[in-house]
Protein backbone atom coordinates (compact mmCIF):
# COMPACT_ATOMS: atom_id res chain seq x y z
CA UNK A 1 0.00 0.00 0.00
CA UNK A 2 2.28 2.25 1.32
CA UNK A 3 4.62 1.49 -1.61
CA UNK A 4 2.06 2.25 -4.36
CA UNK A 5 1.40 5.74 -2.40
CA UNK A 6 5.45 6.47 -3.01
CA UNK A 7 6.07 4.99 -6.41
CA UNK A 8 2.53 7.14 -7.83
CA UNK A 9 4.44 10.36 -6.06
CA UNK A 10 7.06 10.06 -8.11
CA UNK A 11 4.88 9.62 -10.87
CA UNK A 12 3.16 12.91 -10.41
CA UNK A 13 6.31 14.41 -9.23
CA UNK A 14 7.85 13.37 -12.66
CA UNK A 15 4.77 14.35 -14.52
CA UNK A 16 4.07 17.69 -12.99
CA UNK A 17 7.53 18.64 -13.88
CA UNK A 18 8.16 17.56 -17.26
CA UNK A 19 4.97 19.31 -18.20
CA UNK A 20 6.16 22.49 -16.30
CA UNK A 21 9.73 22.26 -18.10
CA UNK A 22 7.85 21.60 -21.19
CA UNK A 23 5.68 24.69 -20.85
CA UNK A 24 9.25 26.82 -20.28
CA UNK A 25 10.94 25.20 -22.38
CA UNK A 26 8.65 25.70 -25.20
CA UNK A 27 8.28 29.39 -25.09
CA UNK A 28 11.57 29.59 -25.74
CA UNK A 29 12.06 26.98 -28.61
CA UNK A 30 9.07 29.07 -30.26
CA UNK A 31 11.10 31.98 -30.22
CA UNK A 32 14.58 30.49 -31.15
CA UNK A 33 12.99 28.21 -33.88
CA UNK A 34 10.93 30.81 -35.31
CA UNK A 35 14.01 33.09 -35.24
CA UNK A 36 15.91 30.27 -37.36
CA UNK A 37 13.53 30.10 -39.82
CA UNK A 38 13.13 32.99 -40.48
CA UNK A 39 17.25 34.20 -40.68
CA UNK A 40 17.10 35.51 -37.29
CA UNK A 41 18.76 34.80 -33.72
CA UNK A 42 16.17 35.06 -31.93
CA UNK A 43 15.71 36.16 -28.08
CA UNK A 44 19.18 35.88 -26.63
CA UNK A 45 19.45 38.97 -23.64
CA UNK A 46 18.51 37.27 -20.70
CA UNK A 47 21.42 36.51 -18.62
CA UNK A 48 22.83 35.35 -14.89
CA UNK A 49 25.53 37.10 -13.82
CA UNK A 50 27.64 35.08 -11.89
CA UNK A 51 27.65 36.56 -8.38
CA UNK A 52 31.06 38.43 -7.54
CA UNK A 53 31.89 38.29 -11.43
CA UNK A 54 31.23 40.31 -14.48
CA UNK A 55 30.36 36.15 -16.07
CA UNK A 56 27.24 36.46 -17.46
CA UNK A 57 25.72 33.09 -18.59
CA UNK A 58 23.36 33.48 -21.73
CA UNK A 59 23.02 30.13 -23.24
CA UNK A 60 20.96 31.11 -25.93
CA UNK A 61 18.63 32.69 -24.48
CA UNK A 62 17.18 30.12 -22.11
CA UNK A 63 16.70 32.38 -19.30
CA UNK A 64 13.91 34.43 -20.92
CA UNK A 65 11.18 32.00 -20.04
CA UNK A 66 12.33 32.39 -16.25
CA UNK A 67 12.51 36.20 -17.44
CA UNK A 68 9.18 36.59 -18.76
CA UNK A 69 7.77 34.29 -15.56
CA UNK A 70 9.44 36.86 -12.93
CA UNK A 71 7.65 39.46 -15.05
CA UNK A 72 4.42 37.88 -15.04
CA UNK A 73 4.74 37.69 -11.03
CA UNK A 74 5.94 40.99 -10.41
CA UNK A 75 3.64 42.99 -12.61
CA UNK A 76 0.36 45.03 -10.90
CA UNK A 77 -2.39 42.32 -11.68
CA UNK A 78 -4.68 44.95 -13.65
CA UNK A 79 -8.53 44.31 -12.81
CA UNK A 80 -11.07 45.79 -14.74
CA UNK A 81 -14.89 45.85 -13.49
CA UNK A 82 -15.81 42.63 -13.99
CA UNK A 83 -19.39 41.82 -15.04
CA UNK A 84 -18.89 38.45 -12.83
CA UNK A 85 -16.46 38.82 -10.44
CA UNK A 86 -16.32 35.01 -9.53
CA UNK A 87 -16.16 33.60 -12.92
CA UNK A 88 -13.49 36.33 -13.62
CA UNK A 89 -11.10 34.79 -11.14
CA UNK A 90 -11.58 31.02 -11.62
CA UNK A 91 -11.70 31.23 -15.29
CA UNK A 92 -7.96 31.08 -15.77
CA UNK A 93 -7.36 28.12 -13.26
CA UNK A 94 -10.80 26.23 -15.08
CA UNK A 95 -8.78 26.53 -18.44
CA UNK A 96 -5.15 25.38 -16.87
CA UNK A 97 -6.40 22.56 -14.73
CA UNK A 98 -8.17 20.27 -16.96
CA UNK A 99 -4.81 20.70 -19.30
CA UNK A 100 -2.71 19.06 -16.81
CA UNK A 101 -5.27 16.50 -15.54
CA UNK A 102 -5.43 14.97 -19.47
CA UNK A 103 -1.70 13.89 -19.01
CA UNK A 104 -2.87 12.14 -15.82
CA UNK A 105 -3.71 9.20 -18.95
CA UNK A 106 -1.01 9.58 -20.85
CA UNK A 107 1.86 6.65 -20.47
CA UNK A 108 4.84 7.85 -20.64
CA UNK A 109 7.04 4.45 -19.83
CA UNK A 110 6.20 1.10 -20.23
CA UNK A 111 5.43 -1.78 -17.17
CA UNK A 112 7.96 -0.46 -14.46
CA UNK A 113 9.27 -3.18 -11.84
CA UNK A 114 10.59 -1.34 -9.19
CA UNK A 115 11.91 -4.33 -7.06
CA UNK A 116 14.36 -5.15 -10.47
CA UNK A 117 15.37 -1.80 -10.98
CA UNK A 118 16.35 -1.20 -7.06
CA UNK A 119 17.34 -4.89 -5.64
CA UNK A 120 17.65 -3.89 -2.09
CA UNK A 121 13.94 -2.52 -2.05
CA UNK A 122 12.98 -6.08 -3.73
CA UNK A 123 11.65 -7.52 -0.64
CA UNK A 124 9.44 -4.34 0.19
CA UNK A 125 8.14 -3.90 -3.06
CA UNK A 126 7.56 -7.90 -3.63
CA UNK A 127 7.06 -7.92 -7.12
CA UNK A 128 4.65 -5.35 -7.84
CA UNK A 129 4.57 -3.79 -11.22
CA UNK A 130 3.09 -0.33 -11.84
CA UNK A 131 2.53 0.91 -15.68
CA UNK A 132 4.38 4.51 -15.88
CA UNK A 133 1.24 6.76 -15.86
CA UNK A 134 -0.65 8.56 -13.66
CA UNK A 135 -4.09 6.61 -13.66
CA UNK A 136 -4.09 3.79 -15.80
CA UNK A 137 -8.05 3.85 -16.77
CA UNK A 138 -10.04 2.11 -18.66
CA UNK A 139 -11.92 4.54 -20.27
CA UNK A 140 -8.08 6.57 -20.78
CA UNK A 141 -9.19 8.24 -24.12
CA UNK A 142 -12.70 8.97 -22.85
CA UNK A 143 -11.35 10.91 -20.40
CA UNK A 144 -8.65 13.33 -22.65
CA UNK A 145 -11.10 14.20 -24.47
CA UNK A 146 -13.77 15.08 -21.30
CA UNK A 147 -10.70 16.87 -19.57
CA UNK A 148 -10.11 18.53 -23.27
CA UNK A 149 -13.18 19.45 -23.55
CA UNK A 150 -13.50 21.80 -20.08
CA UNK A 151 -11.19 24.28 -21.36
CA UNK A 152 -13.97 25.74 -23.55
CA UNK A 153 -15.72 26.53 -20.46
CA UNK A 154 -12.80 28.42 -18.94
CA UNK A 155 -12.81 30.19 -22.48
CA UNK A 156 -16.35 30.99 -22.27
CA UNK A 157 -16.27 32.06 -19.01
CA UNK A 158 -13.39 34.52 -19.66
CA UNK A 159 -14.68 36.11 -21.84
CA UNK A 160 -18.41 36.44 -20.59
CA UNK A 161 -17.03 37.87 -17.24
CA UNK A 162 -14.67 40.38 -18.72
CA UNK A 163 -17.31 43.13 -20.02
CA UNK A 164 -15.58 43.86 -22.98
CA UNK A 165 -17.11 43.16 -26.50
CA UNK A 166 -13.44 41.71 -28.10
CA UNK A 167 -13.35 38.91 -25.33
CA UNK A 168 -16.99 38.08 -25.44
CA UNK A 169 -16.57 37.83 -29.00
CA UNK A 170 -13.15 35.79 -28.72
CA UNK A 171 -15.01 33.77 -26.51
CA UNK A 172 -17.49 33.10 -28.78
CA UNK A 173 -15.27 32.04 -31.33
CA UNK A 174 -13.67 30.02 -28.84
CA UNK A 175 -16.95 28.26 -28.18
CA UNK A 176 -17.86 27.60 -31.45
CA UNK A 177 -14.70 26.56 -33.04
CA UNK A 178 -13.33 24.42 -30.36
CA UNK A 179 -16.91 22.74 -30.25
CA UNK A 180 -17.11 21.92 -33.87
CA UNK A 181 -13.03 20.66 -33.81
CA UNK A 182 -13.46 18.44 -30.90
CA UNK A 183 -15.95 16.33 -33.16
CA UNK A 184 -13.67 16.19 -35.91
CA UNK A 185 -10.78 14.75 -33.14
CA UNK A 186 -13.15 12.44 -31.87
CA UNK A 187 -13.97 10.81 -35.11
CA UNK A 188 -10.57 10.71 -36.17
CA UNK A 189 -9.62 8.53 -33.08
CA UNK A 190 -12.54 6.31 -33.57
CA UNK A 191 -10.69 4.50 -35.99
CA UNK A 192 -7.89 3.82 -34.12
CA UNK A 193 -10.44 2.78 -31.57
CA UNK A 194 -11.69 0.21 -33.91
CA UNK A 195 -8.19 -1.05 -35.09
CA UNK A 196 -6.78 -1.79 -31.12
CA UNK A 197 -10.25 -2.49 -29.63
CA UNK A 198 -9.70 -0.91 -27.00
CA UNK A 199 -9.29 2.89 -25.17
CA UNK A 200 -6.59 2.00 -22.37
CA UNK A 201 -3.93 3.96 -23.48
CA UNK A 202 -1.40 2.03 -22.18
CA UNK A 203 -2.69 -0.89 -23.94
CA UNK A 204 -2.98 1.29 -27.69
CA UNK A 205 0.83 1.87 -26.98
CA UNK A 206 1.94 -1.90 -26.21
CA UNK A 207 -0.04 -2.71 -29.82
CA UNK A 208 1.93 0.03 -31.27
CA UNK A 209 5.77 -2.25 -30.50
CA UNK A 210 4.93 -5.11 -33.16
CA UNK A 211 5.35 -5.11 -36.83
CA UNK A 212 3.15 -4.61 -39.68
CA UNK A 213 4.64 -5.49 -42.63
CA UNK A 214 7.61 -4.12 -43.09
CA UNK A 215 7.01 -1.06 -40.77
CA UNK A 216 6.62 -0.70 -37.08
CA UNK A 217 2.28 -0.71 -36.03
CA UNK A 218 2.40 2.85 -35.65
CA UNK A 219 -1.26 3.94 -35.43
CA UNK A 220 0.15 6.43 -38.18
CA UNK A 221 1.00 3.94 -40.49
CA UNK A 222 -2.74 1.98 -39.81
CA UNK A 223 -4.28 5.73 -40.28
CA UNK A 224 -1.89 8.11 -42.06
CA UNK A 225 -4.94 10.22 -43.01
CA UNK A 226 -6.94 10.22 -39.60
CA UNK A 227 -3.35 11.26 -38.42
CA UNK A 228 -3.52 14.47 -40.65
CA UNK A 229 -7.22 15.28 -39.68
CA UNK A 230 -5.59 14.80 -35.69
CA UNK A 231 -3.23 17.24 -35.85
CA UNK A 232 -5.18 19.79 -37.59
CA UNK A 233 -8.11 19.61 -35.21
CA UNK A 234 -5.65 19.38 -32.72
CA UNK A 235 -3.90 22.71 -33.81
CA UNK A 236 -7.55 23.68 -33.99
CA UNK A 237 -8.51 23.23 -30.51
CA UNK A 238 -5.60 24.68 -29.09
CA UNK A 239 -6.48 27.59 -30.95
CA UNK A 240 -3.08 28.74 -32.29
CA UNK A 241 -2.20 29.70 -35.92
CA UNK A 242 -3.42 29.07 -38.61
CA UNK A 243 -6.54 28.77 -36.04
CA UNK A 244 -6.02 31.31 -34.08
CA UNK A 245 -8.95 33.28 -33.95
CA UNK A 246 -10.34 33.62 -30.31
CA UNK A 247 -6.90 35.70 -30.15
CA UNK A 248 -6.49 36.89 -33.24
CA UNK A 249 -4.74 40.26 -32.20
CA UNK A 250 -4.90 42.28 -35.53
CA UNK A 251 -9.15 41.89 -34.78
CA UNK A 252 -10.17 41.14 -31.04
CA UNK A 253 -6.55 42.16 -29.26
CA UNK A 254 -6.01 39.34 -27.50
CA UNK A 255 -9.57 37.67 -27.54
CA UNK A 256 -11.11 35.86 -24.30
CA UNK A 257 -8.20 36.55 -22.29
CA UNK A 258 -8.05 40.75 -23.69
CA UNK A 259 -8.94 42.02 -19.96
CA UNK A 260 -6.33 39.72 -17.49
CA UNK A 261 -3.41 40.51 -17.04
CA UNK A 262 0.10 39.86 -14.82
CA UNK A 263 -0.12 36.12 -13.62
CA UNK A 264 -3.79 35.53 -15.13
CA UNK A 265 -2.85 35.99 -18.29
CA UNK A 266 0.51 33.81 -17.81
CA UNK A 267 -1.66 31.08 -16.71
CA UNK A 268 -3.87 31.54 -20.05
CA UNK A 269 -0.05 31.36 -22.02
CA UNK A 270 1.06 29.05 -19.81
CA UNK A 271 -1.89 26.69 -20.35
CA UNK A 272 -1.87 26.84 -24.35
CA UNK A 273 2.18 26.08 -23.94
CA UNK A 274 1.40 22.98 -22.18
CA UNK A 275 -1.17 22.10 -24.09
CA UNK A 276 1.31 22.12 -27.22
CA UNK A 277 3.07 19.63 -25.14
CA UNK A 278 -0.18 17.69 -23.88
CA UNK A 279 -1.33 17.35 -28.27
CA UNK A 280 2.25 16.49 -28.83
CA UNK A 281 2.20 13.47 -26.13
CA UNK A 282 -1.19 12.89 -27.50
CA UNK A 283 -0.18 12.05 -30.81
CA UNK A 284 2.86 10.38 -29.71
CA UNK A 285 0.70 8.07 -27.66
CA UNK A 286 -1.78 7.34 -30.65
CA UNK A 287 0.18 7.74 -33.50
CA UNK A 288 3.95 7.11 -33.13
CA UNK A 289 4.29 4.15 -30.97
CA UNK A 290 4.21 6.13 -27.83
CA UNK A 291 7.03 5.38 -25.35
CA UNK A 292 8.77 2.84 -27.66
CA UNK A 293 11.43 2.49 -30.15
CA UNK A 294 10.11 1.38 -33.44
CA UNK A 295 9.76 -2.55 -32.78
CA UNK A 296 10.64 -2.10 -28.89
CA UNK A 297 8.62 -4.07 -26.17
CA UNK A 298 9.25 -3.72 -22.59
CA UNK A 299 11.69 -7.18 -22.96
CA UNK A 300 13.75 -5.29 -25.60
CA UNK A 301 14.27 -4.77 -29.47
CA UNK A 302 12.40 -7.60 -31.47
CA UNK A 303 14.03 -7.85 -35.07
CA UNK A 304 12.32 -9.35 -37.83
CA UNK A 305 12.26 -13.17 -37.59
CA UNK A 306 11.61 -13.21 -33.64
CA UNK A 307 14.96 -12.12 -33.07
CA UNK A 308 15.02 -10.55 -29.55
CA UNK A 309 17.55 -8.37 -28.68
CA UNK A 310 17.21 -8.41 -25.02
CA UNK A 311 17.71 -5.30 -22.87
CA UNK A 312 18.23 -4.83 -18.67
CA UNK A 313 15.16 -3.51 -17.47
CA UNK A 314 17.11 -0.05 -15.77
CA UNK A 315 17.63 0.37 -19.48
CA UNK A 316 14.30 -0.27 -20.85
CA UNK A 317 13.12 2.30 -18.60
CA UNK A 318 15.44 4.76 -19.12
CA UNK A 319 15.05 4.36 -22.84
CA UNK A 320 11.46 4.69 -22.66
CA UNK A 321 11.47 7.88 -21.05
CA UNK A 322 14.00 9.54 -23.16
CA UNK A 323 12.50 7.88 -26.33
CA UNK A 324 8.82 9.72 -25.54
CA UNK A 325 10.31 13.29 -24.23
CA UNK A 326 12.48 13.19 -27.63
CA UNK A 327 9.14 12.26 -29.39
CA UNK A 328 6.98 14.43 -27.67
CA UNK A 329 9.27 17.62 -28.40
CA UNK A 330 9.71 16.88 -31.91
CA UNK A 331 5.72 16.80 -32.61
CA UNK A 332 6.09 19.98 -30.18
CA UNK A 333 8.71 21.44 -32.68
CA UNK A 334 6.55 20.07 -35.43
CA UNK A 335 3.63 22.18 -34.28
CA UNK A 336 5.71 25.38 -33.86
CA UNK A 337 6.74 24.85 -37.71
CA UNK A 338 3.22 24.97 -38.25
CA UNK A 339 2.01 27.73 -36.73
CA UNK A 340 5.17 29.90 -38.13
CA UNK A 341 4.50 28.77 -41.72
CA UNK A 342 0.68 29.24 -42.45
CA UNK A 343 -1.37 32.45 -42.46
CA UNK A 344 -4.72 32.34 -40.43
CA UNK A 345 -7.85 31.26 -41.56
CA UNK A 346 -10.84 33.71 -42.50
CA UNK A 347 -13.61 33.22 -39.37
CA UNK A 348 -16.23 31.18 -41.84
CA UNK A 349 -13.29 29.40 -43.49
CA UNK A 350 -12.28 28.08 -39.77
CA UNK A 351 -16.10 26.99 -39.26
CA UNK A 352 -16.18 25.39 -43.03
CA UNK A 353 -13.36 24.42 -43.20
CA UNK A 354 -14.33 21.59 -39.23
CA UNK A 355 -17.93 21.12 -40.86
CA UNK A 356 -18.12 20.77 -44.65
CA UNK A 357 -14.56 18.94 -45.03
CA UNK A 358 -13.40 17.44 -42.01
CA UNK A 359 -16.04 15.79 -40.67
CA UNK A 360 -16.85 14.32 -43.97
CA UNK A 361 -13.29 13.60 -44.63
CA UNK A 362 -13.43 11.69 -40.96
CA UNK A 363 -16.42 9.93 -41.55
CA UNK A 364 -15.55 8.57 -44.43
CA UNK A 365 -12.02 7.34 -43.02
CA UNK A 366 -14.33 6.23 -40.13
CA UNK A 367 -16.23 4.37 -42.21
CA UNK A 368 -13.65 2.65 -44.68
CA UNK A 369 -12.13 1.69 -41.39
CA UNK A 370 -14.83 -0.18 -40.20
CA UNK A 371 -15.21 -2.20 -43.55
CA UNK A 372 -11.86 -3.35 -43.08
CA UNK A 373 -11.46 -4.13 -40.07
CA UNK A 374 -14.79 -5.99 -40.29
CA UNK A 375 -13.26 -8.00 -43.21
CA UNK A 376 -10.19 -8.55 -41.61
CA UNK A 377 -11.36 -9.94 -38.46
CA UNK A 378 -14.29 -11.88 -40.57
CA UNK B 1 -31.75 56.57 -61.00
CA UNK B 2 -33.68 53.47 -62.89
CA UNK B 3 -29.84 52.54 -62.73
CA UNK B 4 -29.07 52.83 -59.31
CA UNK B 5 -31.84 51.01 -57.84
CA UNK B 6 -32.27 48.35 -60.50
CA UNK B 7 -32.73 44.66 -58.75
CA UNK B 8 -29.98 42.92 -61.09
CA UNK B 9 -28.32 40.49 -58.61
CA UNK B 10 -24.85 41.74 -58.16
CA UNK B 11 -21.94 40.50 -60.75
CA UNK B 12 -18.49 40.11 -59.22
CA UNK B 13 -16.45 41.45 -61.32
CA UNK B 14 -13.94 38.88 -63.66
CA UNK B 15 -10.33 40.59 -63.62
CA UNK B 16 -8.59 39.39 -66.45
CA UNK B 17 -5.71 38.24 -64.18
CA UNK B 18 -7.93 36.85 -61.44
CA UNK B 19 -6.06 34.22 -59.63
CA UNK B 20 -6.95 30.62 -60.35
CA UNK B 21 -5.97 27.54 -58.66
CA UNK B 22 -5.60 24.18 -59.90
CA UNK B 23 -7.32 21.28 -57.86
CA UNK B 24 -3.93 20.25 -56.83
CA UNK B 25 -3.69 23.86 -55.21
CA UNK B 26 -6.95 23.13 -54.04
CA UNK B 27 -6.78 20.16 -51.90
CA UNK B 28 -4.59 22.75 -49.87
CA UNK B 29 -2.71 19.55 -48.08
CA UNK B 30 -0.44 19.26 -50.86
CA UNK B 31 0.63 23.14 -50.59
CA UNK B 32 0.89 23.19 -47.07
CA UNK B 33 3.24 20.39 -47.12
CA UNK B 34 5.10 22.11 -50.00
CA UNK B 35 5.31 25.13 -47.30
CA UNK B 36 6.40 23.34 -44.32
CA UNK B 37 8.88 21.60 -46.78
CA UNK B 38 10.43 25.46 -47.41
CA UNK B 39 10.39 26.81 -43.86
CA UNK B 40 11.58 23.27 -42.35
CA UNK B 41 14.55 23.98 -45.09
CA UNK B 42 15.17 27.33 -44.09
CA UNK B 43 15.46 25.73 -40.50
CA UNK B 44 17.31 23.14 -41.31
CA UNK B 45 20.12 24.90 -43.33
CA UNK B 46 20.35 28.00 -40.63
CA UNK B 47 20.69 25.40 -37.99
CA UNK B 48 23.19 23.13 -39.80
CA UNK B 49 24.93 26.71 -39.96
CA UNK B 50 24.99 27.64 -36.58
CA UNK B 51 25.94 23.89 -35.41
CA UNK B 52 28.93 24.38 -37.65
CA UNK B 53 30.06 27.55 -36.00
CA UNK B 54 29.07 29.53 -38.69
CA UNK B 55 26.50 32.08 -38.24
CA UNK B 56 23.03 31.43 -39.40
CA UNK B 57 21.13 34.79 -39.70
CA UNK B 58 21.04 37.80 -41.30
CA UNK B 59 20.72 40.00 -37.77
CA UNK B 60 23.62 42.01 -36.94
CA UNK B 61 24.15 41.34 -33.80
CA UNK B 62 24.47 45.21 -32.45
CA UNK B 63 26.07 46.22 -30.52
CA UNK B 64 28.52 43.97 -30.41
CA UNK B 65 28.66 43.60 -33.62
CA UNK B 66 28.27 46.58 -36.34
CA UNK B 67 27.96 46.12 -39.93
CA UNK B 68 30.68 46.37 -42.07
CA UNK B 69 28.18 47.88 -44.98
CA UNK B 70 27.74 51.39 -43.93
CA UNK B 71 28.02 53.52 -46.61
CA UNK B 72 30.90 55.53 -47.86
CA UNK B 73 30.08 58.91 -47.02
CA UNK B 74 28.53 57.78 -43.26
CA UNK B 75 29.85 60.45 -40.87
CA UNK B 76 28.89 59.28 -37.23
CA UNK B 77 30.77 60.66 -34.70
CA UNK B 78 32.53 64.11 -33.84
CA UNK B 79 35.55 64.92 -33.21
CA UNK B 80 37.81 67.58 -31.93
CA UNK B 81 41.19 68.44 -33.82
CA UNK B 82 44.18 68.65 -31.20
CA UNK B 83 46.85 71.63 -31.16
CA UNK B 84 50.54 69.97 -31.10
CA UNK B 85 50.42 69.98 -27.37
CA UNK B 86 47.39 67.87 -27.54
CA UNK B 87 44.84 70.85 -26.47
CA UNK B 88 41.75 71.24 -28.27
CA UNK B 89 42.20 73.74 -31.68
CA UNK B 90 38.72 74.81 -30.24
CA UNK B 91 38.39 78.64 -29.51
CA UNK B 92 35.04 78.10 -28.01
CA UNK B 93 33.48 80.74 -30.27
CA UNK B 94 30.13 78.96 -30.17
CA UNK B 95 29.62 78.83 -33.59
CA UNK B 96 28.71 75.37 -34.21
CA UNK B 97 26.47 75.59 -30.50
CA UNK B 98 24.27 78.56 -32.85
CA UNK B 99 24.24 76.51 -36.03
CA UNK B 100 23.35 73.42 -34.68
CA UNK B 101 19.96 72.98 -35.66
CA UNK B 102 19.39 70.35 -33.07
CA UNK B 103 20.63 72.32 -30.37
CA UNK B 104 22.55 69.83 -28.91
CA UNK B 105 25.90 71.13 -28.34
CA UNK B 106 26.74 72.83 -25.08
CA UNK B 107 30.08 75.17 -24.41
CA UNK B 108 31.42 76.34 -21.66
CA UNK B 109 34.71 78.65 -22.17
CA UNK B 110 37.84 79.02 -19.80
CA UNK B 111 40.31 81.72 -20.16
CA UNK B 112 43.36 81.48 -19.92
CA UNK B 113 45.70 84.69 -20.40
CA UNK B 114 49.37 83.17 -20.13
CA UNK B 115 48.63 81.59 -23.46
CA UNK B 116 48.01 84.98 -25.63
CA UNK B 117 47.51 82.97 -29.20
CA UNK B 118 44.60 81.43 -27.59
CA UNK B 119 43.91 82.65 -24.69
CA UNK B 120 39.84 81.40 -24.78
CA UNK B 121 39.53 77.34 -24.79
CA UNK B 122 36.39 74.98 -24.06
CA UNK B 123 36.57 74.27 -20.33
CA UNK B 124 33.81 71.87 -21.30
CA UNK B 125 32.10 70.55 -24.41
CA UNK B 126 29.41 68.38 -24.67
CA UNK B 127 27.25 66.77 -27.76
CA UNK B 128 23.49 65.27 -27.06
CA UNK B 129 23.73 61.83 -29.28
CA UNK B 130 19.99 60.98 -28.44
CA UNK B 131 19.41 64.50 -30.45
CA UNK B 132 21.77 65.24 -32.89
CA UNK B 133 20.80 64.52 -36.02
CA UNK B 134 24.28 64.14 -38.13
CA UNK B 135 24.05 67.42 -40.49
CA UNK B 136 27.61 68.09 -40.34
CA UNK B 137 26.19 71.77 -39.97
CA UNK B 138 28.54 72.23 -37.12
CA UNK B 139 31.88 70.88 -38.99
CA UNK B 140 31.39 74.12 -41.59
CA UNK B 141 30.53 76.74 -39.66
CA UNK B 142 33.69 76.06 -37.55
CA UNK B 143 36.44 78.50 -38.62
CA UNK B 144 39.54 76.96 -36.78
CA UNK B 145 38.50 73.30 -38.11
CA UNK B 146 38.31 71.65 -34.68
CA UNK B 147 35.19 69.68 -34.74
CA UNK B 148 35.66 67.22 -37.94
CA UNK B 149 33.30 63.77 -37.83
CA UNK B 150 34.50 61.14 -38.71
CA UNK B 151 33.67 57.70 -39.86
CA UNK B 152 32.96 55.62 -36.48
CA UNK B 153 30.19 55.22 -34.99
CA UNK B 154 30.29 56.42 -31.07
CA UNK B 155 28.99 53.38 -28.47
CA UNK B 156 25.82 54.94 -27.60
CA UNK B 157 23.50 51.51 -26.21
CA UNK B 158 23.49 52.33 -22.46
CA UNK B 159 21.02 52.06 -19.91
CA UNK B 160 21.41 54.96 -18.57
CA UNK B 161 20.32 58.35 -20.93
CA UNK B 162 23.69 60.44 -19.45
CA UNK B 163 25.32 58.28 -21.63
CA UNK B 164 24.45 59.69 -24.77
CA UNK B 165 26.44 62.56 -24.10
CA UNK B 166 29.92 62.55 -25.46
CA UNK B 167 31.91 64.85 -23.08
CA UNK B 168 35.54 66.20 -24.22
CA UNK B 169 38.01 63.45 -23.17
CA UNK B 170 35.84 60.83 -25.67
CA UNK B 171 36.07 63.78 -28.65
CA UNK B 172 39.57 64.27 -28.31
CA UNK B 173 40.48 60.80 -28.58
CA UNK B 174 41.12 61.71 -32.33
CA UNK B 175 44.79 60.82 -33.37
CA UNK B 176 45.16 60.13 -36.45
CA UNK B 177 48.56 59.49 -38.23
CA UNK B 178 48.27 60.64 -41.62
CA UNK B 179 45.90 62.98 -43.62
CA UNK B 180 46.44 63.73 -46.99
CA UNK B 181 44.66 66.89 -46.91
CA UNK B 182 45.44 68.60 -44.34
CA UNK B 183 48.63 67.38 -42.34
CA UNK B 184 47.99 66.75 -38.72
CA UNK B 185 49.02 67.70 -36.07
CA UNK B 186 49.98 70.77 -37.84
CA UNK B 187 53.79 71.64 -38.25
CA UNK B 188 54.90 74.00 -35.17
CA UNK B 189 55.29 76.88 -36.20
CA UNK B 190 53.53 76.93 -39.31
CA UNK B 191 50.39 79.10 -39.89
CA UNK B 192 47.53 77.98 -37.28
Amino acid sequence: MIQDLVVYAVFIGYAIGVLMTFGLLLTWVERKQAAVMSDRIGANRAYFRLPFTQVKLVWWGLFHGIADGVKMLLKEDFRPQPYDWYAYMVAPWVVFTPVLLVFAVIPFGGMLDPGRLFPSLADWFGGRTYPMQIARLDAGLLIVFAFGGMTIIGAMLAGWSSSNKFALLGALRAGSQMISYELVMGLTVLGLILIYGTVDLFDIVAQQSGRTGGLPAWGIVYQPFAATLFMAAAIAENKRIPFDLPEAESELISGYFTEYSAMKMGLFMFAEFIEIAIVAALFTTLFLGGYNLPFMTDAGIVFAGDLVLPMSHGAVVVTQLVVFLVKVLAVASFQILIRWSLPRFRYDQVLMFAWKFMLPLALVNLCVTAVLAWSNHG
Amino acid sequence: MGDALSRKPYQRKVYWNAPTLTWWERVYLFEIMRGLGITGGVFLRNMWRWMTGRKGALTTYYPEETRADYAAGNRGKHILTQRPDGRPQCIACNMCATVCPAQVIEIDAAFDPEDTAHPKSPSRFEIDYSRCIFCGLCVEACPEDAIRMVKEVPELPSMDRDHMWLKMDELLTWKPQRDVAKPYPPKAGGSA
